[in-house]
């Protein structure tokens, strides 16, 4: 390669909550790549920040935030910055992810971003006795309804899902992974971490994680022009619960479901569990979906096996 | 290969498992040996069961059982269920529809889907039949097993979710008699209790517990008939399915007067 070629000019893209473990995973990625120049948006410093990331330490709701894309130089943004801390005031939580995200939204449309990405969740469809083994992108997203507590995830995907149709010059991806699990402190991965985690007695669901580096790819693959639309993303396949959690050794301790909730509610008060009560269902129930949209369209297939994927979660140090 | 030799029996299944051994639905191999077992007692100790018709069990490819459905207790399902993986020289899983409250049930909730069965959403039966596996439908559904000893073998109204799915997967249909089941808990309705409870029907037996909970040790006929196969569009006005139902339901009933002449005593 010609060294004293003039280097075409990288496309922006701006990832928000970049400061978050998946942040750093999906910007290293993104890095590797060498076509994208990076710009973080986050409240927190970003650690070991590569110098040529750009980083803005400001609150999405803030003048700021705009400030970054009045430019009109940016080309994607990568919105990852969806809070769901179980120890945040609701109130707080609520005007962060929304506000925060018809902002963004706005911002794209008036200051012409081709490209939006949102990493949404698989569990926004919610955990149901009568779900079917595998949802697809057009079922109802029902997450909310026995526990409010996910009602700001399915709103920012539906917040997401209208921009989709009314912005039609701006290519937008809703990306639905299920269980991430990795060296990334979300539900998922922390759950399995425990060493005698809650299970259910007499429960056994099925369930589907996927490797955070999966994420990152799928992430990537969102991003080449001309892709739009809703994707589930899937791992490597479907196991029940126990299995993941014989595979890594854990010991899990039953509760017989009537007192799971007063339970855990009280142990999670007084900080002797951080097991989150509105998450009791996704140890109950199905809620698995059918990737095979992204598989067709996006191309995309996990690289990580099921044990390397399950083992991830140890990979934290 | 012996009926009696459940472990290679089991291992002859066709089971699409991942390295640790589930299918997609929650099947394992491990855990349906252990259920097959029981179920075999059931079936050749309990029940006294004898199979007609097996020859019509299809080896492989996609096929819808249709079955008639009595007997306050789902041991019709387990039946049936046992004919085709004991009877025939390749044993076959026949996957049954399990209602949408068990998922709720603790223990029921996982160890059915262990032994391959699955919640009843059409979903479920469109992507099990596109991998050319089998599945039991009882389109008579709660009405079929709950109708009181007075109406035994007349069959109650079909559904036509099981004929949309036979024509929109191109699946053939293998109509299933069942003798025997409505004599195993002969209850009667108390319309009275049912109102109070708002369930949809409230049997009683005339002997302790008075519910339907220990079936009565009859002796089973199970009569699978020609796989039947039908065409058309799927999304036909509600009279066409109906009308093509109706041809199952016939040939249904028929096997079933057919196997009510054969048969010499409820118990033996």
């Amino acid at each position: 390669m010609p060294t004293d070629r003039t280097l075409p000019r990288l496309r922006k893209v701006v990832i928000t909550g970049i400061s978050g473990r998946l942040g750093r995973i999906v910007a290293r990625r993104l890095h590797h790549d060498l076509d994208w120049q990076i710009v973080g948006l986050d409240r927190r410093p970003m650690q070991g920040r590569p110098k040529d990331i750009e980083h803005h330490q400001v609150d999405l709701r803030s003048k700021k935030a705009r400030d970054i894309f009045r430019v009109g130089d940016v080309d994607a943004l990568v919105h990852l910055g969806v809070m769901h801390d179980p120890r945040a005031r609701p109130a707080e939580l609520y005007s962060w992810n929304i506000t925060g995200t018809t902002k963004l939204l706005e911002y794209c449309q008036a200051y012409r971003v081709p490209k939006v990405v949102l990493v949404s969740s698989a569990n926004v469809y919610g955990p149901r006795p009568d779900n079917p083994q595998f949802l697809t992108e057009d079922a109802p997203l029902l997450a909310a309804q026995r526990f409010p507590q996910m009602r700001d995830l399915v709103e920012i995907d539906h917040l997401v899902s209208t921009f989709l149709w009314r912005a039609q010059q701006v290519e937008t991806v809703i990306l639905r992974p299920v269980h991430i699990v990795g060296p990334v402190h979300n539900a998922p991965s922390n759950y399995l971490r425990i060493e005698r985690p809650p299970i259910l007695l007499g429960f056994d669901p099925m369930v589907q994680l996927i490797h955070v580096q999966d994420v990152a790819e799928a992430i990537a693959s969102a991003l080449v022009p001309g892709r739009r639309g809703i994707y589930n993303l899937v791992g490597p396949g479907e196991v029940p619960l126990s299995a993941v959690l014989k595979e890594l050794g854990r010991e899990p301790v039953a509760i017989p479901h009537p007192f799971a909730k007063p339970i855990l509610s009280l142990a999670f008060r007084l900080g002797i569990s951080s097991f989150p009560v509105a998450e009791l269902d996704f140890i109950r129930y199905v809620c698995m979906v059918d990737g095979r949209r992204a598989s067709a369209e996006l191309g995309f297939r996990p690289q990580f096996g099921l044990r390397d994927t399950i083992h991830a979660v140890d990979e934290l140090a | 290969m012996p009926d009696d030799d459940i472990v290679g029996r089991t291992q002859a299944l066709v089971v699409r498992g991942n390295e640790f051994g589930f299918d997609e639905f929650g099947l394992s191999r491990d855990s349906f040996r252990g259920a097959a077992r029981v179920a075999r007692w059931l079936y050749r100790n309990y029940f006294r069961a004898s199979a007609f018709g097996i020859e019509h069990i299809p080896a492989q490819g996609r096929a819808i059982f249709v079955s008639n459905h009595s007997g306050q207790l789902p041991f019709d399902g387990l039946v049936i269920a046992a004919a085709t993986f004991l009877e025939p020289p390749q044993p076959r899983l026949v996957r049954s529809m399990v209602e949408y409250f068990v998922p709720t049930v603790p223990f029921a909730s996982y160890l059915f889907a262990r032994w391959g069965q699955i919640t009843g959403t059409p979903e479920n039966c469109r992507r099990l039949l596109a991998s050319e596996e089998a599945v039991l439908v009882f389109p008579e559904g709660a009405r079929g097993i709950s109708k009181p000893f007075s109406k035994r073998y007349q069959l109650a109204e079909f559904g036509k979710g099981f004929m949309r799915l036979a024509l929109e997967m191109q699946a053939p249909i293998v109509p299933v008699a069942v003798i025997g089941a409505e004599e195993q808990a002969p209850a009667i309705n108390v319309k009275l209790l049912a109102r109070l409870l708002g369930t949809p029907s409230f049997p009683v037996v005339p002997y302790p517990p008075f519910v339907p909970l220990v079936p009565l040790p009859v002796k089973y006929r199970v009569y699978f008939g020609e796989p039947m196969m039908f065409t058309g569009d799927p999304d036909d006005d509600e009279d066409v399915l109906d009308e093509k139902a109706k041809i199952v339901k016939n040939r249904i009933q028929s096997m079933i007067h057919l196997g009510l002449r054969e048969r010499e005593h409820v118990f033996w």
